[in-house]
């Protein structure tokens, strides 16, 4: 334990590690194009425990958003399967809240309005659901904003709007998408910090989708690593940083190692994604 | 200019007072070329008649009470616009090729001149007011079923996802999602759908010389009383822009902030 790099492959959540929350056995994406079959995702497998956060990071194109959808059931899978609680999965599960990359706020409502979205669906009363959306308001750091529209908000206000929304539907296990993706660097970090007390606080379980490595060690009990085209498995490593961690972290010398851990990884796949994308090829 | 942007009345108000200042421009200059016979006076009566002649149509003519008529024959024209054109655009965006078959068709008759098939419905409902309601709605409908089928089309695929995710069902995805997304460009159809129908109504009713106030413009210019004729025509106009002005008010009212 006292080494906190290891360089073998670790498949496995750690032995203390609950009962799975999330499995995902042998699961392939094909789309069927014009030119013949792609191979989004290729024979991934991945297991979430309870209350672990666990990332998924991968150069652009090899296959996270795909797998989010499977996961998010929003996608039909071509081979394998997807339990949740020991639940195959067909169409959205109703433990699951995502998170989407692109913003996904209600431009017509109020951010107590969007929060509380979820509430109403459920048929709470109007008091109560108020009651509900301004506590996961407050949680997110927009206290003060309630009434606000969308349009009023900066893009990562807006991003937090969205986490809110999906925390008030109080999801065993909350899925992102890459949710930070089009913030800058100093938002980002802030917004990981309270990703993460918000995690502790509520013990949720969450599967994050990201590009950013800094952002995956910062926050991950587990990290996987997937190749470019087609989207495999290349590691999983285990980020044995002690918690609760902060973004006042980054600067320490392991979360130094495992960054350059991860990166001698993904670099190899990185550098594959740009060639294609210098070939302009699909 | 530099008093314009000091003074913070004048800068509120500076576009309004530019446009009162070309309108009243423009009168002085056609009195002028009135009263110097470079235009006939006979074809275009003085601005200054025109404005006098409105408190004879107003007293004499009953304008405010043809106007009832005719706002009643818009009014239910617009209801039946919005009834039949916006489950029309829904349709069409949920049956791709009915969208496909139809598409083309519908955009042309926007842009067509539908009032020439007046008395196809003058053999149909007589001269009454249902041929002008009919002919005007005719109008009406295709910006708004188009323009309700593009806002529905163009509702972001985030918005739907987040929907599906919360497992919606149909209704609800319509109502809760889809509907409210595309409501700015259902509103854009709604006030083009609406001045198309109030222009038909008034225009079908000077053809029949049947109803409000185009009956009344028929009869002020059979009598030659031209600047009576001109002060209801700038009555309509007058009215059309108040209608056009109140919708953009509402849609912005209905919208706080985009
Ligand atoms: N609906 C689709 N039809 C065909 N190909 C798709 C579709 N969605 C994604 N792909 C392909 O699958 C690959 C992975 O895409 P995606 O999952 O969006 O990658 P990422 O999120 O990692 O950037 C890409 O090559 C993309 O072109
Ligand atoms: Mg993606």
């Amino acid at each position: 334990m006292n080494d906190m790099i290891r360089p073998e492959q670790i498949a496995q959540p750690p032995v203390t590690a609950p009962e799975p929350m999330l499995v995902i056995d042998h699961v392939t994406k094909r789309f069927e194009t014009p030119d013949g079959p792609v191979v989004a995702v290729d024979n991934i497998s991945l297991t979430v425990g309870r209350g672990e956060f666990v990332s998924i990071i991968g150069p652009s194109g090899c296959g996270k958003s795909t797998l989010f959808n499977l996961v998010g059931g929003l996608l039909s899978i071509s081979d394998g399967t997807i339990r949740i609680d020991g639940e195959a999965i067909n169409g959205p599960h109703k433990s699951i809240g995502m998170v989407f990359q692109e913003d996904a706020t209600f431009p017509w409502r109020t951010v107590i309005d969007n929060v509380a979205f979820p509430l109403e669906l459920q048929g709470m009363a109007k008091g109560e659901r108020l009651e509900r959306a301004r506590h996961f308001v407050s949680l997110v750091g927009l206290h003060g904003f309630e009434k606000r529209y969308p349009a009023e908000l900066s893009g990562g206000m807006r991003q937090r709007v969205s986490i809110a929304r999906t925390l008030a539907a109080e999801p065993k296990l909350l899925l992102m998408d890459e949710p930070f993706a089009a913030l800058d660097e100093q938002t980002r970090l802030l917004l990981g910090d309270k990703v993460l007390q918000i995690q502790q606080e509520l013990n949720q379980t969450v599967l994050l989708i990201t590009h950013n490595i800094t952002e995956a060690v910062q926050l991950s009990d587990r990290v996987l690593i997937m190749t470019y085209r087609p989207g495999r498995t290349k590691r999983i490593a285990l980020i044995e940083l002690p918690r609760p961690r902060t973004s006042e972290m980054l600067s320490s010398d392991t979360f130094g190692r495992y960054v350059a851990e991860v990166w001698a990884d993904l670099r190899e796949e990185a550098s594959r994604g740009m060639q294609d994308a210098e070939r302009g090829s699909r | 200019m530099s008093t314009v942007a000091r003074d913070p009345f004048l800068r509120r108000w500076a576009p309004e007072l530019t446009g009162a200042a070309v309108i009243i421009c423009g009168f002085l200059l056609i009195e002028l070329l009135v009263r110097t016979a470079i235009l006939n006076p006979y074809v275009v009566p003085r601005p200054s008649d025109v404005l006098l002649a409105f408190e004879r149509i107003v007293v004499e003519e009953q304008i405010l009470s043809r106007f009832l008529v005719t706002a009643a024959e818009a009014g239910t024209a617009a209801v039946l616009v919005a009834l039949i054109g916006i489950p029309l655009g829904t349709l069409l965006q949920g049956v791709p090729l009915l969208r496909k078959a139809t598409e083309t068709w519908i955009a042309g008759m926007a842009a067509a001149p539908i009032v020439l098939i007046y008395p196809l419905f003058l053999v149909i409902f007589g001269r009454s007011p249902w041929t002008i309601i009919a002919i005007a709605v005719l109008a009406g409908l295709p910006p708004v079923a188009m323009l309700t089928l593009e806002g529905l089309s163009a509702v972001r695929p985030a918005l739907v996802d987040t929907g599906r995710s919360f497992r919606l069902s149909r209704w609800q995805m319509f109502w809760k999602i889809m509907f409210p997304a595309a409501l700015p460009s259902i509103f854009s159809g709604l006030r083009i759908g609406l001045i198309f129908a109030l222009i038909n109504v008034v225009g079908v009713e000077f053809l029949i010389n049947f109803g409000g106030l185009g009956p009344l413009i028929n009869e002020l210019a059979e009598r030659y009383d031209m600047p009576g004729t001109y002060a209801a025509i700038c009555f309509v106009v007058f009215v059309s822009i108040i209608v056009f002005v109140v919708m953009e008010r509402l849609e912005k009212w209905l919208r706080p902030v985009r």
